[in-house]
């Protein structure tokens, strides 16, 4: 349960083992390096912003590509298939890689170009396809369609709209006589017809057409339609045997997509190299690097450095001004809460890391808050079968989800155990419905739906004690870095201030009443309290603003101090959420069972219960248990990280494999 | 025949269950709606964050729930489910209409008000996912005034069953 302490160190090494030195770095992952600025005549650094940018741009081109196979190749995946994690390969297939390298981003550059060329005749089809529709009503004319006139005629060849006969378009044209209409086709949107006309009479003629809204078709060419749609036809096979051709190709490549993967790993790693080779600096013959290294690491990464290359190693404790990297670590079931707490903002400079105290808190809240033994074991069984059957594939980080919401699982049934929720009331619906019968299972402690203000006590309670352990935590911090003024004027003068409030506010007769309390405080106790609450105000009004030297400001400061008081009370009483949102699970639970329980007796009766029943709680598990993960965080994040904990630390981001779809086993033939 | 005011009890008692469904409902609704509006745009750009977004899209939807909760209560102390129960006088059944009240308005009002903190939190889920922890807890914060809001329409409901009048 600690942070971890942290050395520096810097390494000098020959630049012709940069690579392999860097690539066991790497595969350590335990150094997070840092930049070095102090360059002069000997020492410099590389520019290595092209080469990032070229692997930048192969992972970008390998990515594609997958994306493309995959929507040709479609690959079966199960929804849990995420959680078996990256495959893990021998360090030789990556040694191994490098000669494929090139060959595998030709194949990426292929499959694009391919899909490229599917666009594009897909496009063709559909330009064809349009023409086709064109020339489908001219099919019986025999005439090429750019087919003006002869020497003494003019024809005009085009389309009506709406539909026309024979005996109206002479009608209209009757002044120029003679003439010939054939009428190609009619439909009642548009008639096709061809009109020959004398040549001195042709303007005329046009215009008449004209004025019957005569349009030409919109393109023309020197062969008949029917031929003419031949040509299209074939053109439309030919592309579609392009299409199908280039698809073809690139299902062939289907057994390629692991390359294609790991050649995005790869050259992310090599990215990340280069990011690292961009940070150290390099004479002719050596290079330098410097960064932060976890103690408990250093000496075995040294060790293992000096035994393979020519390098010195130097070790160093941080100094006071050093901006030092956070990595925590912790054990069991606090392990998991890491996270929670890294989401918050690591511990900031002489912080405790405060994992291990939330998550004795953490389990008890979230456990209150769904409190129900049904949805408690649904979650544990859950989370349970998981972790085995992914036990050695998956990741980390999942691995730690996973584990989280175990134990949240778990204090889930403790706590409805204690108030005697089984997927709320579902035993008494069932025995009431179904054998007539009244069946109650006694809780362990009481019921919160019969006793909400004991609830409300309880929670109010268990309230004070995260707050407490919360100002417990700042005393704590403070004896570390040897604050004791501080302790004695911001922990010790609240400390006795809030617990003789507690004593006076127990005497009230109005408190008592609220809470049904049957207990008698001694006078002596109570007026001993007054006199211990009115000193620690004092006190506080004293020296809470002891940071200004002028004593007006000091006092008013110290004033504002003491108004702080009424931020305990909201905190307090803040967690009454652990009342209403255990009663809303549990009421949304009865409701659920009751409309389970109308459906009745008879043959569909149990069917009608079962779908109600499995939907029901279903709905009701997820939103509860989201309820009861974020209000869980928001009290440790607002009221307990709030009496002492500001983070503002820099998380440990060494410099490691940051690959996504295959993780490295390390090397055994080199080893001893 | 004599109208006898008492009769009026039941009536207002479940005006106000219905009251907390209703409003606290609308107001949910419109939150998540607003909320998906928010996340949808997000995974237009990137489908990796679905599950952070939904979580923040989901926050102001509990007012609803709760909503609901005071309703059911409410409903069943009055007898309308389950039967029985104690007859409802009028001065009852305004205790009860007014117990409702505190989740109708301030179910409403925070679920809304809870929806805003909601979309500005999934714009920091949109540029920085990794403060995910953070941008969860200023919606959060909304929640408290609706809990608190719930808790005391229990309690008074609750309290106005056991009063004799």
């Amino acid at each position: 349960m600690a942070v971890l302490q942290m050395q520096r160190i810097f390494l000098c090494a020959l630049k012709k083992e940069r690579k392999q030195i860097l690539e066991l770095l790497q595969r350590r992952g335990v150094i997070e390096i840092e930049d070095m600025d102090n360059t002069d005549n000997v020492f410099q650094k590389m520019d290595v912003s092209v080469a990032k940018n070229g692997f930048e741009k192969t992972i970008s081109v390998a990515r594609d590509a997958v994306s493309i196979l995959d929507t040709y190749v479609p690959e079966k995946k199960s929804m849990l298939a995420s959680l078996n994690g990256r495959h893990e390969v021998s360090t030789d297939v990556y040694d191994d890689f490098f000669d494929k390298h090139d060959d595998t981003l030709r194949i990426a550059h292929r499959i694009i170009a391919l899909s490229k060329e599917i666009a594009e005749q897909k496009g063709e089809i559909l330009k064809l396809d349009t023409q086709v529709e064109m020339l489908t009503p001219w099919i019986t004319f025999d005439i090429p369609m750019n087919f003006s006139g002869t020497r003494y005629t003019k024809a005009f060849i085009g389309t009506l709209p709406d539909l026309w006969t024979m005996d109206a378009i002479y009608e209209r044209l009757a002044d120029f006589t003679p003439l010939n209409v054939d009428i190609v086709s009619a439909t009642k949107d548009q008639t096709c017809i061809f009109v020959l006309s004398p040549k001195d009479k042709a303007d005329a003629v046009y215009d008449v057409l004209r004025g019957m809204e005569f349009t030409h078709p919109s393109s023309t060419f020197n062969k008949a339609p029917a031929e003419q749609l031949e040509i299209l036809k074939d053109r439309i096979k030919k592309a579609n045997e392009a299409i199908n051709k280039a698809k073809d190709e690139i299902i062939s490549y289907a057994d390629k997509k692991e390359d294609l993967l790991f050649l995005q790993d790869y050259d992310t790693m090599r990215a990340e190299k280069y990011e690292v080779i961009g940070h150290v600096l390099q004479s002719k013959n050596v290079f330098v690097l410097q960064g932060y290294i976890p103690k408990r690491d250093a000496l075995k990464v040294s060790e293992e450095l000096s035994a393979k290359f020519l390098v010195s190693v130097e070790l160093e404790d941080p100094s006071e001004d050093d901006e030092v990297p956070v990595l925590l670590d912790n054990i069991g079931f606090s392990k998991p809460l890491e996270g929670v707490v890294a989401a918050y903002s690591p511990p900031g400079k002489g912080e405790v890391d405060p994992t291990m105290v939330m998550s004795l808190f953490y389990y008890l809240l979230f456990g209150l808050m769904l409190s129900d033994v049904g949805y408690g074991g649904i979650i544990t069984l859950a989370c349970a079968i998981l972790l085995i059957k992914f036990k050695d594939t998956m990741e980390t980080s999942n691995k730690g989800s996973l584990k989280m919401f175990l134990y949240c699982g778990i204090s889930t049934m403790f706590w409805g155990a204690m108030f005697g929720s089984y997927f709320s009331d579902i035993v008494t619906v069932i025995a009431e419905t179904y054998f007539g019968r009244t069946v109650v299972i006694e809780p362990l402690w009481f019921t919160p739906m019969s006793q909400p203000m004991r609830m409300l006590a309880f929670s109010l309670v268990f309230g004070i004690i995260h707050l407490f352990a919360g100002i417990g935590m700042k005393f704590y911090q403070l004896i570390l870095i040897k604050d004791y003024k501080s302790i004695l004027y911001d922990v010790v003068t609240w400390f006795v201030l809030l617990i003789s409030a507690i004593i006076v506010l127990l005497s009230m007769d109005m408190i008592k009443n609220i809470f049904s309390l049957n207990i008698n405080m001694p006078t002596g106790l109570v007026n001993g309290a007054s006199i211990t609450a009115l000193l620690a105000s004092l006190g506080i009004i004293l020296t809470g603003g002891r940071a200004s030297k002028n004593p007006v400001k000091r006092i008013l400061k110290g004033i504002f101090e003491l108004y702080g008081i009424s931020g305990y009370l909201s905190d307090v009483l803040s967690y009454s959420r652990l009342l209403a949102l255990g009663l809303a699970t549990g009421v949304i639970g009865m409701v659920i069972n009751q409309m389970a329980g109308m459906a009745g007796g008879g043959p569909l009766g149990p069917v009608i219960f079962l779908i109600i029943f499995v939907v029901g709680h279903t709905v009701n598990l997820g939103i509860n248990a989201l309820g009861a993960y974020v209000h869980t965080n928001r009290l440790q994040y607002v009221e307990f990280f709030g009496k002492f904990y500001e983070g503002g630390g820099r998380e440990f981001k060494p410099f490691s494999v940051k690959t996504k779809y295959y993780k490295f086993k390390e090397k055994m033939k080199n080893e001893v | 025949m004599k109208f006898d005011i008492n009769t009026l009890g039941i009536v207002l008692a479940l005006l106000g269950a219905v009251l907390a469904a209703l409003m606290a409902g609308i107001g949910s609704a419109i939150a998540v709606g607003m909320g998906g509006q928010a996340a949808a745009g997000v995974v237009t750009e990137d489908p990796g964050k679905f599950g952070k977004v939904l979580i923040l899209q989901l926050l102001p939807g509990t007012q609803g729930i709760y909503g609901l909760l005071i309703a059911f209560i409410t409903l069943t102390q009055i007898g309308v489910i389950g039967g029985g129960g104690a007859e409802v006088t009028f001065a009852k059944g305004l205790l009860y209409f007014a117990a409702c009240l505190p989740m109708a308005i301030v179910g409403y009002y925070s679920a809304v008000s809870q929806a805003k903190a909601s979309v500005g939190s999934i714009g920091v889920v949109a540029k920085r996912p990794e403060q995910f922890g953070k941008a969860m807890l200023f919606p959060i914060m909304v929640e408290t005034y609706a809990i608190f809001a719930l808790l005391i329409s229990i309690l008074a409901i609750t309290g106005v069953g056991n009063l004799n009048i």
